[in-house]
């Protein structure tokens, strides 16, 4: 049994190879389409590799509570007047930390975009009042020194951390730690510590894009409350801009994963009766990476469909050439018949060139998508640094810029499976055509 | 005697709507083991028919074919197959070698048939190559057909039915594509084969080739018009000798004269006994 599958197969290839132009065309339309499936699985799947990454980075176990400027006119009427004020409470910092036991740790920022200085050299940067604990919920490594501590915290000392980015910047030369002293706005911070480069975590609601950790100062919280105030105002064209906001985000640790999702809707309720006006979200990690994992899905299957049209079409190739080739080779199929083929005999012979077709296209195809990250890379660079300006790269491209296409593992088999298997889907037609004909037709014809 | 093959009043109509062709109209002949008959007929006399019902390419409207004591008249088309496969050796007029195959792979292909599709076995190959040396192409057995001269298509083809051991071979027209020469090559090989006890049936229109036969069978409208027992069968050695004859007359005799030739050269194979004077009615035949 095994010999003569092999046998078949041999016979399959030598009349392949008979027509190599032909069979090597035919196969080029079952080639790009299994190419095409691995290498959209691949993408797709970087891409929610990339966008879990982010996502995990903000913790699975937190929820994250945000400020959120409310619309224009509702905030109006509890201000009463010029400058809006919004936002998280410290208030609802002891509230939430008291009242619901699931939560093991309420971090709060402050945060406000500002320029740093050191002598000739700015940065626009994110200035952020935090407290220790922001280190490890950011899993933020230091390069030099060391992050703000508690009796920072208490001494409300002006000491700053540097994000690597800035540190670059400011300090191109010098040893930022050296008793060295940045300016934001008029106030003056030692430098006590330098983080590690740290890549950016997802887009999360309040926020208008996701966090990027390079451009941070870190300061404690309490500092930023008393050197700067809950009142701040930003320069702006024709004036200055004016807001009051005491927390810009708190975020939650809960004991349990399972209770996160449960405690996001308790977070949730305790908030809405203090802030009517909804200046504020909730954003839960998990929640994000069950979204993402589900977009992850929808993205599969309309990749993988696309990649299906490609097979199908490469399908449709194949079945019309061999067609042409049971009225090519009719004679032959009588020849055989006459000396005894079935018809069986002669739908596997049929079906096994097409299988061996296809099959040995889906190889080739295999192949082709392995090289995909390579190819993807290449194509990647060569577009950064030719065609496309990364300053003007919007944040989904930054993310076009990160991501690392991975092929699956269990998209290889699948190809296979499905090249093969439009073999035999679109052989069958072909080579009942054979084995029908009427073997003294056959061999009459010329 | 052994029966290789019978038939008992064998019946094929076609079915065209709005007609039914009568093929053939009740055929009944035997085929004794080690016999060599020639059918002869003008075209539409259902000797073609005949053919392909031996061959088990068809299958008959009605009546009997027994073929090595098994009735195939009423097979299936995998049945038939094995039938083709195992007892049926077949040489056809355009010699129906496949062209991407090697002499020695056209002569194997039979055996890939064989019922179970057995693996080829060293004596397997052994007797393919034995074969080749038999018909006289142990020399050329990586050669493609389209490398070989007619003559030696034909005489792979003949290796090729010889190989599953056949109770008939059939050859239908097995010399039409080839000269004289080649034709008295190839009649000698089945005349050989022939003597060695092997049932040979062939459909030819060529009188000189159907004087190589035991007997000749005349198909007409359907039913078997008469027999004709060659009591004096062309020899390989007459064959030669009457192609000598007909080369002097081609040169000697002038082009006016050969008006007369056909009458000449159809007596000639049987000098000493003309297709007539052996001639005995067969009882199933002439309603005429």
């Amino acid at each position: 049994m095994f010999s003569r599958v092999i046998r078949t197969i041999q016979l399959g290839l030598k009349s392949l190879l008979l027509h190599k132009l032909r069979s090597g065309l035919t196969m080029l339309g079952i080639v790009f389409g299994v190419f095409s499936v691995i290498a959209m699985l691949a993408i797709g799947e970087g891409a929610s590799k990339q966008a879990q990454k982010q996502i995990v980075a903000l913790g699975a176990r937190n929820i994250i509570v945000r400020s959120v400027k409310p619309v224009e006119g509702s905030s109006n009427d509890q201000s009463g007047g010029g400058t809006p004020r919004y936002g998280l409470l410290r208030s609802d910092l002891r509230r939430l930390q008291k009242t619901i036991p699931e939560v093991v740790s309420a971090i709060p920022i402050r945060e406000l975009n500002r320029e740093a200085r050191y002598r000739k050299f700015t940065m626009q940067s994110r200035l952020v009042g935090c407290t220790p604990e922001y280190q490890e919920l950011n899993q933020l490594r230091l390069s030099k020194g060391r992050f703000i501590s508690d009796s920072d915290r208490a001494s409300r000392a002006n000491v700053v951390v540097l994000a690597h980015e800035v540190a670059v910047k400011l300090f191109p030369i010098e040893d930022p730690l050296e008793n060295r002293a940045i300016q934001v706005g008029d106030i003056f911070y030692s430098v006590i510590g330098v983080t590690e480069p740290r890549n950016a975590s997802a887009a999360i609601g309040g926020s208008l894009s996701g966090q990027e950790f390079n451009k941070d100062l870190y300061i404690p919280i309490e500092t930023f409350r008393a050197r700067i105030g809950d009142q701040v105002y930003t320069p702006k064209q024709g004036g200055m801009d004016s807001e009051h906001v005491e927390l810009n985000q708190i975020t939650l640790e809960v004991r349990d994963v399972q209770d996160v999702i449960r405690t996001s809707e308790v977070v949730r309720g305790t908030l809405e009766k203090f802030h009517p006006q909804k200046d504020f979200a909730v954003v839960v990690p998990l929640e994000l990476l069950k979204q993402a994992e589900q977009l992850r899905q929808i993205f599969n299957v309309v990749l993988g469909s696309i990649a299906a049209i490609s097979l199908v079409v490469g399908g449709i190739g194949i079945m019309n050439i061999m067609l042409a080739t049971v009225t090519e080779r009719t004679r032959e199929i009588g020849i055989r018949r006459a000396l005894g083929a079935r018809r069986r005999d002669i739908i596997e012979q049929f079906l096994t060139e097409t299988v061996v077709l296809s099959g040995t296209g889906g190889m080739l195809g295999i192949v082709l998508g392995l090289l995909t990250p390579f190819a993807f890379r290449m194509i990647r660079s060569f577009a950064l640094n030719f065609v496309l300006d990364p300053k003007t790269l919007s944040d989904t491209s930054k993310m076009f810029q990160e991501m690392q296409p991975e092929v699956a593992p269990w998209s290889l088999p699948l190809a296979f499976g499905i090249s093969v298997g439009i073999g035999i889907l679109f052989g069958l037609y072909p080579a009942q055509a054979a084995a029908k004909l009427d073997p003294i037709e056959a061999l009459r014809h010329e | 005697m052994k029966m290789a093959a019978q038939v008992i009043d064998l019946q094929k109509h076609y079915d065209l709507g709005p007609v039914v062709v009568k093929a053939l109209r009740g055929v009944s002949l035997d085929f004794p083991e080690g016999d060599f008959v020639a059918i002869m007929g003008s075209s539409g006399s259902g000797k073609s028919t005949l053919l392909n019902l031996l061959g088990g390419l068809d299958r008959p409207t009605s009546g009997k074919y027994i073929l090595g004591g098994e009735d195939v008249s009423q097979m299936d088309d995998t049945q038939l197959s094995t039938v083709r496969n195992q007892k049926i050796g077949f040489i056809f007029q355009s010699y129906n070698l496949i062209s991407q195959y090697t002499v020695l792979e056209n002569i194997e292909l039979p055996l890939h048939y064989r019922p179970g599709h057995p693996k080829l076995s060293p004596a397997d190959h052994e007797k393919c190559e034995r074969m080749a040396q038999r018909v006289g192409l142990g020399q050329r057995l990586d050669h493609r057909p389209f490398q070989l001269s007619g003559g030696q298509q034909q005489r792979v083809a003949i290796a090729r039915a010889m190989m599953n051991d056949p109770e008939i071979i059939l050859a239908d027209e097995a010399t039409g594509n080839l000269d004289s020469v080649t034709s008295i090559e190839i009649m000698t090989l089945l005349r050989n084969l022939n003597d060695e006890g092997r049932t040979i049936i062939m459909v030819t229109h060529e009188p000189d080739i159907a004087m190589w036969a035991k007997r000749q069978l005349v198909m007409r409208d359907g039913v078997l018009f008469k027999e004709i027992i060659n009591e004096v069968r062309t020899t390989p050695q007459s064959a030669l000798a009457a192609k000598d004859d007909k080369a002097f007359v081609d040169d000697e005799v002038a082009k006016a004269a050969l008006a007369a030739l056909p009458k000449t050269a159809s007596a000639d194979p049987g000098v000493g006994a003309g297709p007539g004077t052996g001639a005995k009615k067969n009882d199933n035949s002439s309603k005429k």
